[in-house]
């Protein structure tokens, strides 16, 4: 009597379970993806394990017939598994690419194994090859899902950091910040530069911010769209906003380009920004009578 | 009540992710219940601050839409299984949107001044889709990388 | 659940403290309240205070504008203080810059602001 095709997996899976993880490792180095210089061979040869094993569970009690839905619970361990896996992978450097082909490596050492059976038929072995690649190939696709979202987060990580670092909120004098923007500005990091700015707004207890420009290339729309809504933000914190460092070009292409400040202060340089922040806060600066 | 004459969202569209709660949508506290909700789940599973007020707003300007405009609905919560994103449906057995890139741009309006709602939380929402069939309702799915 | 929203009286303000979980009906109703209090009492400021507020989405917007108009025909000047960073952001992306309202840092800022007119 013919085997199930899960039958057949499962029999080369425990009979071999040792052998298809060193072939599977082995698969992985030829094709490049193991990944020495990220992994040590203990911590690999782990990862395939705790893999196989959690494949192994899957197809024993989550495939029916030759139908399978990754996405049942009879699947959570090796989702799981995957996930952690792929995490660990991407924290490291791994790339999607890498890890999917890591994952379909497993499929040479399983179809090698089905053709050794004793007693199969063509028939028989097509049927069990094609559900193997059907089962790897939703592994690979659920990784490299999972992969992507990771990746993004520690893109996004990595950014604000990075922000932190660039755009840092300086407090010239109490009560007084001042932003010194360099560089073009970009939706997303416009975002986060005026959370962080309004976030010091808070802390401090600062009466105006001074957002200086000078250092900003050119000023298009979208650029003054940005400084505009980071002016409405620290308004609407409490604070009072100066942008400084307008050169007569900037006063130039804002005009032609029709953008209105409204009710913003400009300034062209942080000098008089600074001597009106420190009025608004009380403070006059008066030079020093000489000898 | 008539079936909706379109494709609403279900969970046929949302995947492997997993319904965390379901609301009904009548009243104007139910807005505050489902954003409520939404900004709980959304701490749960670590989410930053701004981002958990941008997609809350946006969760309440669509389920206000819902109530006010629509006579009310329901609206779900999902979660994928690696906790990294949160999805939510919002559905209203209302008169549908006739035109919707109308409804999606700034300034639009519907009588009662109430307009902005769609364009805010699409402008918010990091995936937004909307489907509706004028006479059949309106659907609104929503996602966030948390 | 907030319950009623108290409104209380400092030095010819009046001060509200908005909470998390107001709805609109709550909030229209409030709009309604202050504007009836301002024009029976020498009011010269209303003082919102949103820090308890984590979502002001637009309708909300909305209202504290109206507010803050129906307020300045009633001769009064409408403050907003204690907005989140989070909430600010949101706002002006969503483009309401709310240039009807004024701003303050804390209710000590609003209260001299409102002394020095």
């Amino acid at each position: 009597m013919p085997q199930s095709a899960t039958a057949n997996i499962l029999t080369v899976l425990d009979t071999d379970f040792k052998g298809i993880i060193e072939e599977w490792l082995g698969r992985q180095v030829k094709e490049g993806v193991k990944r020495s210089d990220l992994f040590s061979d203990a911590e690999s040869r782990n990862q395939n394990r705790e893999l196989l094993k959690a494949f192994s569970k899957g197809v024993r009690d989550g495939v029916t017939g030759e139908d399978f839905d990754f996405d049942d619970n009879q699947w959570d361990d090796l989702r799981a598994v995957l996930a952690d896996v792929s995490r660990e992978r991407v924290n490291r450097g791994v790339t999607p690419t890498e890890m999917a082909t890591f994952v379909l490596a497993l499929k040479t050492p399983l179809f090698k194994r089905l053709e050794s059976l004793q007693d199969v038929d063509q028939g028989v072995l097509i049927r069990d090859v094609m559900l193997v690649t059907r089962l790897v190939d939703a592994f690979a696709i659920y990784t490299n899902e999972i992969f992507i979202v990771e990746r993004e987060q520690i893109i996004d990580r990595q950014r604000q950091e990075m922000l932190e670092l660039s755009t840092p909120v300086v407090e010239l004098w109490d009560r007084v910040l001042t932003l010194p923007l360099i560089g073009t500005l970009d939706s997303a990091r416009a975002q986060e530069v005026m959370e962080n700015l309004l976030q010091t707004i808070l802390e401090r207890q600062a009466e105006v911010v001074i957002m200086d420009i000078t250092g900003v290339g050119t000023v298009d729309t979208q650029v003054a769209q940005h400084l505009l809504r980071a002016a409405a933000a620290v308004r609407l914190m409490g604070a009072e906003c100066i942008i400084s460092g307008i050169s007569p070009m900037i006063a130039q292409t804002m005009v032609q380009l029709g953008i209105d400040v409204g009710t913003v202060s400009t300034r062209s340089s942080i000098r008089t920004a600074l001597s009106d922040a420190l009025l608004t806060v009380g403070y006059v600066i008066k030079k020093t009578e000489d000898q | 009540m008539p079936l909706p004459s379109y494709d609403a969202f279900d969970e046929r569209d949302l995947g492997a992710q997993v319904l965390l709660s379901q609301f009904k949508l009548n009243t104007s506290g139910d807005a505050v219940t489902v954003r409520q909700a939404v900004a709980r789940y959304m701490k749960e599973h670590g989410a930053s601050a701004l981002t958990v007020t941008r997609f809350a707003t946006a969760v309440s300007e669509i389920a206000r839409n819902a109530i006010v405009h629509a006579g009310g609905g329901e609206f779900s919560i999902y979660v994928d299984p690696g906790r990294k994103q949160l999805s939510v449906v919002c559905w209203d057995k209302g008169p549908g949107i006739e035109d919707i890139e109308l409804a999606l741009s700034d300034g639009y309006t519907s009588g009662g001044g109430l307009g902005r709602g769609l364009g805010g939380a699409k402008r918010l929402a990091k995936k937004f889709e909307i489907r509706t069939a004028v006479g059949g309702g309106t659907s609104v799915l929503m996602s966030v990388n948390l | 659940m907030a319950g009623v929203t108290s409104i209380n009286l400092v030095e010819h303000a009046l001060l509200v403290s908005i909470q998390d979980d107001i709805t609109d009906t709550e909030i229209l109703e409030l709009q309604d309240r202050l504007s009836t209090k301002i024009s029976e009492n020498r009011i010269d400021g209303v003082i919102l205070d949103i820090s308890a507020l984590e979502i002001v989405d637009t309708f909300v917007g909305r209202v504290i504008a109206q507010l803050a108009g129906i307020s300045r025909l009633l001769a009064a000047d409408t403050y907003v203080v204690g907005m989140r960073p989070t909430v600010a952001v949101t706002l002006v992306e969503l483009g309401m810059y709310l240039p009807e309202i004024r701003t303050a840092l804390s209710l000590t800022h609003a209260l001299a602001q409102l002394r020095r007119v």
